[in-house]
């Protein structure tokens, strides 16, 4: 706890002066416009008046916090969870291919490094083409993926869970690569002792062993699952989700909304690493694993 | 039997051989039945002789080559028929076979292609279950292996979509995007540049720089790491890429913007894997500085920067995929006429599908291209790391 106490009073101290910049540049960011819309309407107002003003525009180039803050509450609590314009529903269609890829990624992965660790000819060849295929920017193939896939008919859910998929099978496959092989020599020879079979001194030994990398994998796996999912949104045509959220703003110069479905797609993130931390914590406390 | 071992892949190789001339119907109108002898010949004689007790490396030459030649013969042979086994063919063939009824069409094609690969894995293993003690040797091996499992995607890739007829706008084979890489350099040449020398480079550059010179000051300043660490962190989870639309409502349709989006995206792991990096020097070392009475800059700079460059390099190479990720997104935001990112999104729209495959080996070369430098940079700057001096 003490760590945490120690902690909190820098954490706030920047977010506060993080807030304050923002609010600084704001106002010199959004000075021109209003600068310029005023001697349009030959008003000379006071300082005061003036920056009230840049910080109250309705499509300003930098908006200002309490702005966001106000949309992002009405987008969340004010409108029916069905609404298009409700940042809940946007969330929830991101958050839904969202989870179905890292579904997929997790399970990809864990069998390729399963491959991995039990054939020493995948080792050889696959894993250089993993590594590999983590140096190409595959988030360029999403706008493909999705056109493809609706040529010949499959929408919605899956070709975004595909990107998904592809972005977050990575961290898990070397994960649990280094978690399968992190039994010791001495726990192996144990094992082999005991006349373990293969398939003894996997389950009994290297899977329990490799849970506390799985997990650790898992929490960067979702949040690039993430990413995958609101990027997969983008060439959709903006139906809906937070990608959709971003690139409508983006067309219609909302700028406010896409500074709050960027907080919503935050939040989300925060939660999603926050459930896969918590999950591990209560996987680790049930294999009886002892708080270090 | 002690001149004979037999291998599973040898022997399910000879027998999809021998399936396969079962199957064998000239009228099928496939052009390949005049190089049909040798292919099956030289299948089912690779296989026996690599059951042969023989040097391993022997073995592994015989294997692959003959698993090559007979994949080269298959892939020419097709070449006349492409195009004419659709989809729905297919997929009548798969409902064929689960009634139970003769296959003879594509059967042999792809009981050879599979006999092939099987060759090419047994091949593949010999060679990995080689321990040469010559450096060289070693090192020639570990390129060697991936490089045929790479050429086997390839492979498979060209003889599925040909030989299945998988049509072009779903996935087109190598050779066409091969062809059109070949046919359309200037148009790549001028994304490259747009995109990767101005937008990722300085980008990235700026990024880096940017997020070393914060962790140096969060460095000085405890009060700054306390609280940075953990935003640091906490950042590195979220989305970034979503700032792309406003940082091209700010700087415009051209490269800035991009490079901006760049230089926000790469921050972040440089600073967190910067400020750990210089906590990793151990106190021993800390306190011999000391004791030569050195301060705080020296000590930084031949103590604690050299000792931090694994993780500085860590990040670098981690920043060199964001890199190209953040400015190809940012680029579907909006962008002038040129470009890889504009390029994919709208060939996509007028489904030229093998120039976005062209531009996507290009982009994947780009990456690894400059994942190899870093990665070389980092053996060459941190040559006294026990992971670079033990191998």
């Amino acid at each position: 706890m003490d760590s945490f106490r120690s902690k909190i009073i820098p954490v706030t101290t920047i977010l506060a002066g993080v807030v304050v910049l923002w609010y600084v540049f704001a106002v010199i960011l959004n000075a021109p416009f209003q600068r310029d819309l005023d001697q349009r309407g030959n008003e000379t107002p006071s300082t005061v008046e003036f920056i009230g003003k840049t910080l109250s525009q309705p499509k300003p180039t930098m908006p200002a916090p309490h702005q966001v803050a106000v949309n992002f509450f009405e987008n969340t609590f004010l409108r029916s969870v069905t609404s298009n314009r409700s940042l809940v529903y946007n969330a929830w269609v991101t958050l839904s291919s969202t989870l179905l890829g890292f579904a997929f990624g997790t399970a990809l992965g864990i069998v390729i490094a399963v491959g991995i660790v039990h054939v020493a000819t995948l080792d050889r060849s696959l894993m250089p083409w993993i590594i590999a295929s983590q140096t190409i920017p595959i988030l360029a193939v999403a706008p493909m993926i999705i056109v493809v896939l609706a040529a010949i008919g499959i929408t919605g859910l899956i070709p975004k869970a595909l990107i998904s998929t592809y972005l977050s099978f990575f961290p898990v496959a070397v994960g649990m690569v280094k978690g399968l092989r992190s039994p010791e020599l001495m726990h192996l020879d144990l094992m082999h002792t005991y006349s373990a079979s293969a398939s003894q001194t996997f389950w009994k030994l290297r899977v329990p062993a490799s849970v506390p990398f799985l997990f650790t994998s898992m929490k960067v796996a979702v949040a690039a699952s993430l990413v995958g999912a609101i990027v997969g949104e983008l060439p959709t045509g903006a139906v809906a989700g937070i990608g959709a959220k971003l690139l409508a703003g983006a067309y219609y110069s909302q700028t406010i909304d896409i500074w709050s479905a960027l907080v919503a797609g935050s939040i989300v993130a925060a939660l999603l690493v926050m459930v896969v931390g918590i999950a591990g914590r209560l996987v680790d406390r049930a294999m009886g694993g002892r708080p270090a | 039997m002690t001149w004979l071992k037999p291998s599973w892949q040898a022997v399910l190789a000879i027998a999809l051989c021998m399936i396969a001339v079962v199957f064998k119907d000239p009228n099928a109108g496939f052009n390949y039945w005049q190089s049909w002898g040798p292919m099956i010949g030289l299948a089912v004689l690779a296989s026996l002789i690599s059951m042969i007790r023989l040097a391993p490396v022997v073995e592994a030459l015989i294997l692959l080559i003959g698993a090559h030649l007979v994949a080269w013969m298959l892939i020419r042979g097709i070449g006349s028929f492409e195009g004419e086994v659709l989809i729905p063919y297919l997929v009548a063939l798969i409902a064929a076979w689960v009634l139970g009824i003769n296959l003879a069409m594509l059967a042999p094609y792809f009981l050879l292609l599979t006999s092939a690969w099987l060759l090419a894995w047994r091949g593949v293993a010999v060679l990995s279950s080689l321990q040469p003690t010559e450096k060289w040797a070693r090192i020639a091996l570990r390129l060697i292996i991936p490089a045929i499992f790479g050429a086997w995607i390839l492979i498979i890739w060209e003889a599925v979509t040909r030989g299945a007829g998988i049509p072009f706008i779903l996935l087109p084979p190598p050779s066409a995007i091969g062809a059109r890489i070949a046919n359309s350099l200037p148009i790549l040449g001028s994304d490259v540049r747009q995109t990767i020398f101005k937008a990722v480079l300085i980008g990235y550059v700026a990024g880096n720089l940017a997020g070393f010179a914060v962790a140096i000051l969060a460095d000085r300043v405890p009060f700054l790491r306390r609280g940075l660490l953990p935003i640091g962190n906490m950042v590195s989870a979220l989305p970034i890429i979503g700032v792309a639309p406003i940082m091209v409502m700010w700087f415009g349709f051209d490269w800035p913007s991009k490079a901006a989006v760049v230089i926000i995206m790469t921050f972040f792991p440089m600073l967190v894997n910067t400020v750990a990096g210089l906590a990793a020097s151990g106190h021993m070392e800390r306190d011999l500085m000391r004791t030569y009475a050195s301060g705080y800059w020296p000590t930084l700079l031949k103590l604690r920067l050299p000792a931090a460059m694994p993780f500085i390099f860590n990040a670098l190479k981690i920043n060199s995929t964001l890199a190209l990720i953040g400015a190809i997104v940012a680029e579907f935001f909006g962008t002038p006429v040129v470009g890889m990112g504009f390029r994919i999104s709208t060939e996509v729209g007028r489904m030229n599908i093998d120039m976005v495959w062209a531009e996507i080996a290009v982009a994947a070369l780009a990456g690894s291209v400059f994942y190899g430098v870093v990665a070389l940079i980092e053996r060459a700057v941190t040559f006294w790391h026990p992971s670079v001096r033990g191998g």
